[in-house]
C-alpha cells in the first residue's frame, strides 16, 4: 500500500511541477507583451501547456491507475466463500474487464484529440456536424454489450434470489441498535415458532410468541454458526430501524426492516478452517456487518461467523439449551393445551403447570395483543 | 460581424430602458426582478454553501483518515461534538456525511447551478427581456433564501442537525429516540426541503414557460443552444419528481408528529412497542428514489449543456451530433424516471422487480455513451483554446466517462447484492454526478464571467485551478474505487471493529490528504474569481468569438437586456469553422443573406424565409403594455 501512496504523491508532485514550470513561462510570456486578443484567450504558449499537460495526464495518469489496481488488488472482493458469490465475482471481473477497456479507449482518446488539436495559428477546425451512420455504430455497439450483460446478470440474479432448497436451515437474524440478534429453528424440529414485537421485553429481546408450540425449542446465540455446504436461509428482521445483513465473503447483502421480514438464502462452502489455511492468517474470522446506517453503533455492530463441519455444527446445536429452558418463568405464557409440551424443556424444578395430553393447533400469533399487558 | 453586434457595442452605455423609472436600491439588488441579479443571487449563495459542504467533508475525512488524530483544535467551532477525549462524536460523524450530502446535492448542484445558469442564460439564449414572470422568479429565490437559512441553523442546534444520511431513510428519521439528529434537527431539514421544493417549482415553471413562449423571432426549438435544452429538460424533470418528494417528506411529518404510520410498522424501541403497524419503510424509500434518481439527472443535465456549448466554442467546430444530443438528453429524461429502484435492489423488493429494473437502468447507458462519443468527436479535428471553462468541460467529460461505467456494474442486480453501500457506490456518484456538476458549474462561471460582470477572469490562475481540481479529484474518488472493492461500508464512522476492514488505513490517509489539498486548490479560484469581479480586466464584448444570442447584449445588459429591439435568429447556434467564412464563427443573429460565402445548398432556400422570420410577431414583453 506504501507503494501506491508514495507513487500516487510522485505524480502529484510531477503534476505540480508542470504546472508551476508553466506558471512562470506565462508570466515571462506577459511581460514579453502579448497581444490583446492573447490576453483574453489563451492562444500562445498557454496553450501548448495545456495541450501537453493532458497528454501528461493521460499517460501518468494510465500509468498510475494500473499501478495502484494492481497493489490494492491483494485485498479486492475477499475471496469468496459460496458459490454464488464465486459467480457474481466473475460475472464482476468480466464486467470490470469490459469497462476498463471503455475507460481507458474513451479517455485516451479525449486526452489525445485535446492535444492533437490543439490551436494553431492559422488552421481552421474541420466543419463536422453529423455522420449518422457513426453514430448508429456507437449507438448499437453499447445497446447490444448492454443486452448481453443483462442477460447474464439477469440469470445470476434470478437464480440467487430464487426460492431456498426445503432442506435449507433456517437462521433468523435481528438487527436492533446496535448489535444482531440470533434464533435458531431448535434442537427438535427445523421449525421456526412465531414472534410478535409487542411481546418483546427485557428477557424476550426477540418477542418470541410461545403459544406457537414451534417456538419451544427455539434457541437464540451470540455467535452464528452455520454448517459447510448445506444451504442457508437467513430470515430476516429489524427490530427498531433499517439495517443491513452483509456477509462480505459470503457475498451476503440483504436490508433488514421493522415490519416486513426479507430472507437471503446461500450455501457456505469454505469452513473457517479452511480459510485460515487458505489466506495464511491463522485468525481468520467471518463476519457480519451492517451496511445500513442505523445511528451511532452502525460502524460497530459486528457479529461473528463461524463455518464449521456437519460434525462440529450438530455437537455445537447440542451444546445450545433451548431459549424456554434458559426461561423457564415463560411457561406461563404457553396456552394452557400445550403446557406439556412445553414442559418438556423446562427443568423439572421450574414446572408446576397441570399436564393436558391435547394437542390443539397452535393459535396464531393472537396472544400478541392480550399478553402485551403482561409487560 | 453582425450589424446587430456593432448596434449594440454602440449603445452599450445605455443601462436603463427608457420606459422604466429607475429603482431603489432595495429593489434593483435584494428584491430584484430581474434574471441576471437573481442568477447572481444564486451564483453566490451557490459558492457560499459549496464552501460549508466542502468543509463538512474535510472534517469528517479527517475522522476517516487519521483516526486516531487528536481534534480538539476544532473545538472551537464544533464544541462539545469533539467529546472529553478530543474525538470527533459519532453521531455528529453522521451528521457531517447527511448535511454535505444534502448541501451538494440539493444547494449547491441543483439550486446553485440551475440557479445560477438557468436564470441568466435562458433569456439571454433565447432572446428575451427576462424570465415570463419576474415576480415568481424573485419569489423562487426567497424560498430558497429561507430554505437556506433554516438549513443552515440547523447546523448549530444542540441536538445537532439530521443525521439519517441525505436519502433520510425513517424509521431513523422519524424516531428521535434512535438518533439524536432525528429530533429538532430533522424537523428543520424537513421544513428547509418543503420550502426548497417550492422555490424549485417556482423556478421551473418559470424557465419551462419561458423557453415555450418567450424564444425571439426564428428561434426555433431546432435553433436552441444546447444549454437551453438543457435546462428546459431538467426543469420538467424537477417539476414532475420533486412534488413526489414533497409528499414523501410530508407523510414523514405526519408519522413524526401526528401518529399517523405510513412508514412505521413493529417497531420496538427505547424499552417500548410503538404502536404503529401497518406502514412501509419501503414505501419512503420508492417516493424517495422517485425524486432522487430524476434529481441525479436534474443535477447533471445542466453541466451537460453548459459543457455543450463550451466545447463547441472552443473547439471552433459544431458540436458534433446536435440532433442526437438533444435525443439523448430527452431519453435519459424520460428513462430517469423508470430506473429509480436500482438504488432498493436489497431492500427485499420483489426480485421480479429488480430484474426489471436492472433492465431498464442498463437502457440508461445508451444515451450516456452517445453523448460521451459526441463530446470526444466535438473534439476531433477541432482548433482547440483552452480557455479555463474548456478545461472543465474536458474535465468533466473525463469524470462523466469513468464515473458512468461504474454505474454499468452497480446496474447489474446481482453485483450490487456486494457493492450495495459500500465506498465503490461513493465513488460512482461523486465522479458522475458531484465532480461532474461541479465542473460544469465551474465551466459556466468561467465561461459566462465576462458576461455576468463584464470583466475577465485571469485564465492562468483559472488553467492551474483546473489542474490542481481535476488531478485532485481522480486522487480522491479513484482509490475509493479499491476501498469498495474490498467491501468496506459507506458511513462508518471507523474500520477497527473489523477484522475484514483493517486494510487500506493508508489508502484513506492518502484520500483524506487529497481531498484536503483539493479543497486548498478551490480558494485560487474564490481569490480569482472575487478579485476579477471587482479589478479584471475590462470584456470585450464576445471574448470567446462566440455565436449565441447573450454576447449580442452590451457589456452591462440593463433590465431588459437589449437597448433596442431583440436581433432576431436565422440560423444554428454552431456555425463555426464554416467552409468559406471569413472568421470562424457566425453568430445566430446574422442571416444567411449575408453570408453567401458559405451557405451550404439548402441554407440559400433559407434566405427567402428570412423576411418572414423579421415579421414574425413575438412576444417582447417591452412592446406589451404593463
Ligand atoms: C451509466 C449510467 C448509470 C448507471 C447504470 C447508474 C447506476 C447506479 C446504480 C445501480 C446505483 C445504486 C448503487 C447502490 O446504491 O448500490 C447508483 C447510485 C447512484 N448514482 Fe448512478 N448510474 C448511472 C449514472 C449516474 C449519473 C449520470 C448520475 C448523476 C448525475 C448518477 C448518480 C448516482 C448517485 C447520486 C447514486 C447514489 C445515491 C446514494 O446511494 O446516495 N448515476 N447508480
Ligand atoms: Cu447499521
Ligand atoms: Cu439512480
Amino acid at each position: 500500500m506504501v507503494y501506491v501512496v508514495g507513487l500516487l504523491s510522485l505524480v502529484f508532485l510531477i503534476l505540480a511541477i508542470l504546472v508551476l514550470t508553466r506558471l512562470t513561462s506565462v508570466l515571462k510570456g506577459v511581460s514579453g507583451g502579448v497581444s490583446d486578443e492573447q490576453q483574453v484567450r489563451p492562444l500562445g504558449m498557454s496553450n501548448r501547456i495545456n495541450g501537453m499537460l493532458f497528454l501528461a495526464f493521460l499517460i501518468f495518469g494510465s500509468i498510475a491507475a494500473a499501478w495502484s489496481f494492481i497493489h490494492a488488488s491483494d485485498y479486492f472482493l475477499p475471496e469468496a466463500s459460496s458459490p454464488h458469490g464465486r459467480r457474481t465475482d466473475n460475472l464482476f471481473w468480466l464486467v470490470m474487464a469490459i469497462i476498463t477497456l471503455a475507460f481507458f479507449v474513451t479517455n485516451a482518446l479525449l486526452f489525445v484529440f485535446a492535444f492533437r488539436y490543439q490551436y494553431r495559428k492559422d488552421h481552421k477546425a474541420t466543419y463536422y456536424p453529423e455522420n449518422h451512420k457513426l453514430e448508429l455504430i456507437w449507438t448499437v455497439i453499447p445497446a447490444v454489450v448492454m443486452a448481453l450483460l443483462v442477460f447474464t446478470g439477469w440469470r445470476a440474479w434470478r437464480d440467487i434470489m430464487s426460492e431456498a432448497p426445503t432442506d435449507a436451515l433456517v437462521i433468523e437474524i435481528v438487527g436492533k441498535q446496535f448489535n444482531w440478534e440470533l434464533r435458531y429453528p431448535g434442537v427438535d424440529n427445523n421449525k421456526l415458532g412465531n414472534y410478535n414485537y409487542k411481546l418483546i421485553d427485557a428477557n424476550n429481546s426477540l418477542g418470541i410468541d410461545l403459544a406457537d408450540e414451534a417456538s419451544f425449542d427455539d434457541f437464540t446465540a451470540t455467535e452464528m454458526h452455520i454448517p459447510v455446504g448445506k444451504p442457508i436461509l437467513l430470515k430476516i428482521r429489524a427490530k427498531d430501524v433499517l439495517h443491513s445483513v452483509f456477509i462480505p465473503h459470503m457475498r451476503v447483502k440483504m436490508d433488514a426492516v421493522p415490519g416486513m421480514p426479507t430472507r437471503f438464502w446461500f450455501i457456505p462452502d469454505k469452513t473457517t478452517e479452511q480459510m485460515r489455511n487458505e489466506t495464511g492468517n491463522q485468525s481468520f474470522r467471518y463476519e457480519i456487518a451492517c451496511t445500513e446506517v442505523c445511528g451511532q453503533g452502525h460502524f460497530s455492530m459486528k457479529m461473528n461467523l463461524v463455518v464449521e463441519d456437519e460434525d462440529s455444527f450438530r455437537k455445537w446445536v447440542s451444546e445450545q439449551k433451548p431459549w424456554l429452558t434458559n426461561n423457564p418463568d415463560y411457561l406461563a405464557r404457553v396456552p394452557e393445551n400445550l403446557r406439556a409440551k412445553a414442559a418438556k424443556y423446562v427443568p423439572a424444578d421450574a414446572t408446576s403447570a397441570p399436564a393436558d395430553s391435547t394437542s390443539a393447533p397452535a393459535e396464531e400469533a393472537a396472544g400478541g395483543a392480550s399478553t402485551a399487558s403482561l409487560r | 460581424m453582425a450589424t446587430v453586434g456593432t448596434s449594440a457595442a454602440s449603445s452599450a452605455h445605455v443601462e436603463e430602458h427608457e420606459h422604466h423609472e429607475p429603482q431603489s436600491f432595495l429593489r434593483k439588488y435584494i428584491f430584484s426582478e430581474d434574471h441576471k441579479t437573481i442568477a447572481k443571487q444564486y451564483m453566490f449563495s451557490g459558492i457560499f454553501w459549496a464552501i460549508i459542504g466542502a468543509s463538512l467533508s474535510i472534517i469528517f475525512r479527517l475522522q476517516l483518515g487519521f483516526p486516531d488524530m487528536k481534534l480538539e483544535w476544532l473545538r472551537p467551532i464544533l464544541g462539545n461534538w469533539i467529546d472529553s477525549s478530543g474525538k470527533l462524536d459519532k453521531e455528529f460523524y453522521l451528521a457531517l456525511v447527511t448535511m454535505h450530502g444534502t448541501i451538494m446535492v440539493f444547494f449547491v448542484l441543483t439550486a446553485g447551478l440551475s440557479g445560477t445558469f438557468s436564470n441568466f442564460l435562458i433569456p439571454l439564449q433565447v432572446g428575451a427581456r427576462d424570465m415570463a414572470s419576474g415576480f415568481l422568479n424573485m419569489l423562487s429565490y426567497w424560498f430558497f433564501f429561507l430554505s437556506s437559512v433554516i438549513m443552515f441553523a440547523s447546523l448549530f442546534i444542540e441536538t445537532g442537525p439530521a443525521s439519517g444520511g441525505w436519502v433520510i431513510y425513517p424509521p431513523l428519521s422519524a424516531l428521535p429516540q434512535a438518533v439524536s439528529g432525528s429530533g429538532l434537527g430533522m424537523t428543520m431539514w424537513l421544513i428547509s426541503m418543503a420550502l426548497f421544493i417550492v422555490s424549485q417549482l417556482l423556478g421551473g415553471i418559470n424557465y419551462i414557460t419561458t423557453v415555450i413562449n418567450l424564444r425571439t423571432r426564428g428561434m426555433s426549438f431546432s435553433k436552441l443552444p444546447l444549454p437551453i435544452w438543457a435546462f428546459f429538460l431538467t426543469a420538467v424533470l424537477g417539476l414532475i419528481s420533486f412534488p413526489v418528494l414533497l409528499s414523501a417528506a410530508l407523510l414523514l411529518i405526519f408519522d413524526r408528529s401526528m401518529g399517523t404510520s405510513f412508514y412505521l410498522s413493529e417497531i420496538y424501541i427505547g424499552g417500548e412497542a410503538l404502536p404503529n403497524v401497518g406502514g412501509s419503510p419501503i414505501l419512503f424509500q420508492h417516493l424517495f428514489w422517485f425524486l432522487g434518481h430524476p434529481e441525479v439527472y436534474i443535477v447533471l443535465l445542466p453541466a451537460l449543456g453548459i459543457t455543450s456549448e463550451v466545447i463547441a466554442t472552443n473547439s471552433r467546430k459544431p458540436i458534433f451530433g446536435y440532433r442526437a444530443m438533444i435525443a439523448s438528453m430527452i431519453g435519459i429524461a424520460f428513462l430517469a424516471f423508470i430506473v429509480w429502484a436500482h438504488h432498493m435492489f436489497v431492500t427485499g423488493m420483489n426480485p421480479f422487480l429488480g430484474s426489471i429494473f436492472m433492465f431498464l437502468t442498463l437502457i440508461i447507458a445508451v444515451p450516456s455513451a452517445v453523448k460521451a462519443f459526441n463530446y470526444i468527436t466535438t473534439l476531433w479535428r477541432g482548433n482547440i483554446v483552452f480557455t479555463p471553462a474548456m478545461l472543465f468541460s474536458i474535465g468533466l467529460v473525463s469524470f462523466f466517462i469513468s464515473g458512468g461505467l461504474t454505474g454499468i456494474i452497480l446496474g447489474n442486480s446481482a453485483l450490487d447484492i456486494q457493492l450495495h453501500d459500500t465506498y465503490f457506490v461513493v465513488a460512482h456518484f461523486h465522479l458522475v454526478m458531484g465532480a461532474a456538476s461541479a465542473f460544469g458549474f465551474l465551466a459556466g462561471v468561467y465561461h459566462w464571467f465576462p458576461k455576468f460582470f463584464g470583466r475577465m477572469m485571469n485564465n492562468t490562475l483559472g488553467q492551474i485551478h483546473f489542474w490542481f481540481t481535476f488531478v485532485g479529484i481522480y486522487l480522491v474518488f479513484f482509490p475509493m474505487h479499491y476501498i469498495g472493492i474490498a467491501g468496506f461500508p459507506r458511513r462508518y464512522y471507523s474500520f477497527t471493529s473489523y477484522d475484514a476492514f483493517q486494510t487500506f488505513g493508508d489508502l484513506n490517509t492518502f484520500v483524506s490528504l487529497a481531498a484536503i489539498l483539493t479543497f486548498g486548490a478551490q480558494f485560487l479560484f474564490l481569490y480569482n474569481f472575487v478579485y476579477s469581479i471587482f479589478r479584471g480586466r475590462k470584456a470585450p464584448l464576445n471574448p470567446w468569438r462566440s455565436n449565441t444570442l447573450e454576447w449580442t447584449t452590451p457589456l452591462h445588459p440593463g433590465h431588459g437586456n437589449w437597448p433596442g429591439e431583440i436581433p432576431a435568429v436565422y440560423r444554428w447556434p454552431y456555425d463555426y469553422s464554416k467552409p468559406g467564412a471569413a472568421e470562424d464563427f457566425i453568430p445566430q443573429n446574422v442571416p444567411y443573406s449575408q453570408t453567401p460565402e458559405s451557405n451550404l445548398p439548402h441554407e440559400n432556400a433559407l434566405i427567402a424565409l428570412e423576411k418572414e422570420i423579421e415579421a414574425q410577431n413575438y412576444n417582447d414583453q417591452f412592446k406589451q403594455p404593463h
